[in-house]
């Protein structure tokens, strides 16, 4: 077997005006997904819904200066996705002081959202 | 104190009902300087800042309602005491939904609802953490810390009131979804976050002195920023910068009446009348700034130095420009841009004796700075250069530039008499 990783795109219009129904109906459709990928034999090794791009930081190396950190999601398009961690960190302080030694030109960080069973639809 | 005067204080102040004024009077002046102390006191009670923010709001809109009846004798106690009564019904409502966004993490050392008199520079701290666009930064501490309202914030900002209310509400969510802490900042992160707080408050400052559209200064937005000054004066007195940029503060503050003139024109540092400055402010301002330096060549330290060589200066001509620009040297080691280049470059062209052709080219080689693509200054300083070299055209194509690119209406009045006063 081999391993990949799905990447998620979105409007996130989709989020201004959600109702709780709407979360459910997302929702069960993620459990339909989970139901399929066991049916194929295959497995999920993990996976999160992300907060949205507004909450996003950015930390960029710079040569000869400390890495910056910009509000906002990387949007260059010279660079590609190379890679990604999860961390479970203390709060936005620590995890940005870890993006800066993290060996990586651009990192964008960007909270995981809840999603247990009674989480609401983000605000 | 704030009881009308002349009434005993033995009796209910509702036997004394005070004037409608005297109310409007005291419930301003206990937001200008209660505001982020009742705040804050909320927060420590809900650590969320929505709730905090609107019982605050709430608490001074029962100030207008009830004060007339008799106004308390410690407003802000009063004020404090009701917002948090309002936070804590709210909370016993609302326990039983489910909330939408995440409750402020905070310093695990924190006791409790204790009262810290630093409290509200945890909140300062917040509102301009680096993960914040600069420009949010800005209208979030306008808005939380001086509680000003989303009207006013975009009125002083020159920016819609639904895109300072986007920015406010962005960030607030930004704030609570990404855990963006809120705490002050350990010794090591200081000298960073703190440098990000000043040119906050600096950049308050700079919106109010400098307000786009026929107005040169907005007087509140200014009055802010020196307020906000004070205030990280007062909560890290061991602090240099703060104490520096305090003193860059009122001396600005100090020649505002003398940076125009009676009929509302612009009026150059050069050409200022110094007998109309403000001496007690600027005092203060040079002391303070003298403070500073005894401390450390910080950015704002050396920015109040040049100030205060202005200041101090009898004239423009007596100014001391060699140690202006050296203390533009100083700031070029630890803060070089493009902006600290040009005033360098400016205030060299004013040391007497000094070669105008190598400023000129220093002023052309900064042409091709991005960040000075729009920036008025520079073509007006290339336009005063080029008029003294005798390059009469190519000074007039100058200052039609600097007058295309300033947004200032009082600032292009003035370039306009420049360029009509160059010899043909």
């Amino acid at each position: 077997m081999a391993q990949y990783m799905f990447l998620l795109f979105d409007s996130e219009e989709w989020y201004d005006n959600i109702t709780p129904e709407d979360w459910q109906q997302a929702m069960k459709l993620h459990g339909a997904f989970t139901e399929a990928v066991e049916k194929a034999g295959a497995r999920i090794l993990g996976g999160e819904a992300l907060e949205r791009s507004s909450t996003a930081s950015t930390v960029r190396q710079r040569e000869g200066a400390e890495p910056l950190v910009t509000d906002g999601p990387f949007i260059e398009t010279k660079e590609a996705l190379g890679g990604f961690y999860v961390i479970e960190a203390r709060d936005l302080d620590q995890a940005l002081e870890l993006a800066k030694i993290c060996p990586s030109g651009n990192v964008e960080v960007r909270p995981v959202m809840p999603t247990s069973g009674d989480a609401e639809p983000p605000a | 104190m704030a009881q009308q005067p002349g009434a005993p204080t033995d009796l209910p102040p509702s036997a004394y009902p005070p004037a409608p004024v005297e109310v409007a009077r005291v419930v301003d002046r206990a937001h200008r300087e209660s505001w982020s102390t009742v705040l804050v006191s909320v927060v420590r009670l809900t650590r969320d800042l929505d709730l905090a923010e609107d019982c605050t709001q709430d608490a001074f809109v029962q100030a207008l309602r009830t004060w007339p009846d008799g106004i308390p004798a410690n407003p802000g106690g009063w004020l404090t005491t009701v917002a948090r009564r309002l936070a804590l019904d709210r909370m016993r409502r609302e326990t039983n939904l489910r909330r939408k966004l995440p409750l402020l993490v905070e310093d695990p050392v924190a006791p409790d609802d204790v009262e810290q008199p630093t409290d509200p520079l945890r909140l300062v701290f917040t509102c301009c953490h680096p993960a914040l666009a600069r420009d949010s930064q800005v209208a979030l501490t306008l808005r939380l810390i001086c509680g000003l309202t989303t009207r006013e914030v975009a009125a002083g900002l020159l920016i819609s009131e639904p895109t300072a209310a986007a920015r406010i509400t962005r960030a607030k969510k930004k704030i609570a979804a990404a855990s963006i802490p809120y705490r002050i900042p350990a010794d090591e992160e200081l000298p960073a976050r703190l440098d990000a707080v000043l040119t906050v408050v600096h950049l308050v400052y700079t919106a109010g002195h400098v307000a786009a559209g026929s107005e040169l200064t907005r007087t509140d937005l200014t009055g802010r920023a020196v307020e906000l000054a004070r205030m990280l004066v007062r909560l890290m007195p061991n602090e240099a910068e703060p104490q520096a940029l305090l003193g860059l503060l009122l001396m600005t503050e100090a020649r505002g009446d003398a940076r125009v003139s009676e009929d509302g024109e612009l009026v150059l540092l050069a050409d200022q009348d110094r007998s109309r400055w403000d001496i007690r402010m600027l005092a203060e301002g040079v002391s303070r700034a003298t403070a500073a330096l005894e401390r450390g060549q910080g950015r704002f330290a050396l920015q109040a130095a040049v100030a205060g060589l202005h200041v101090t200066a009898p004239s423009w001509e007596k100014t001391d420009w060699g140690q202006v620009v050296r203390m533009y040297d100083a700031m070029m080691i630890s803060w070089p841009t493009p902006i600290v280049a040009l005033n360098r470059a400016a205030a060299r062209s004013l040391v007497p004796g000094a070669d105008l052709d190598q400023v000129l080219a220093e002023l052309d080689a900064l042409s091709n700075e991005s960040a000075l693509k729009s920036y008025a200054y520079l073509p007006a300083a290339r336009a005063d250069v080029l008029a003294r070299l005798g390059r009469v055209a190519e000074a007039a194509d100058a200052y039609h530039l600097a007058i295309t690119l300033t947004a200032n209406e009082t600032e292009r009045r003035f370039l306009s008499h420049r360029l009509a006063g160059l010899p043909d």
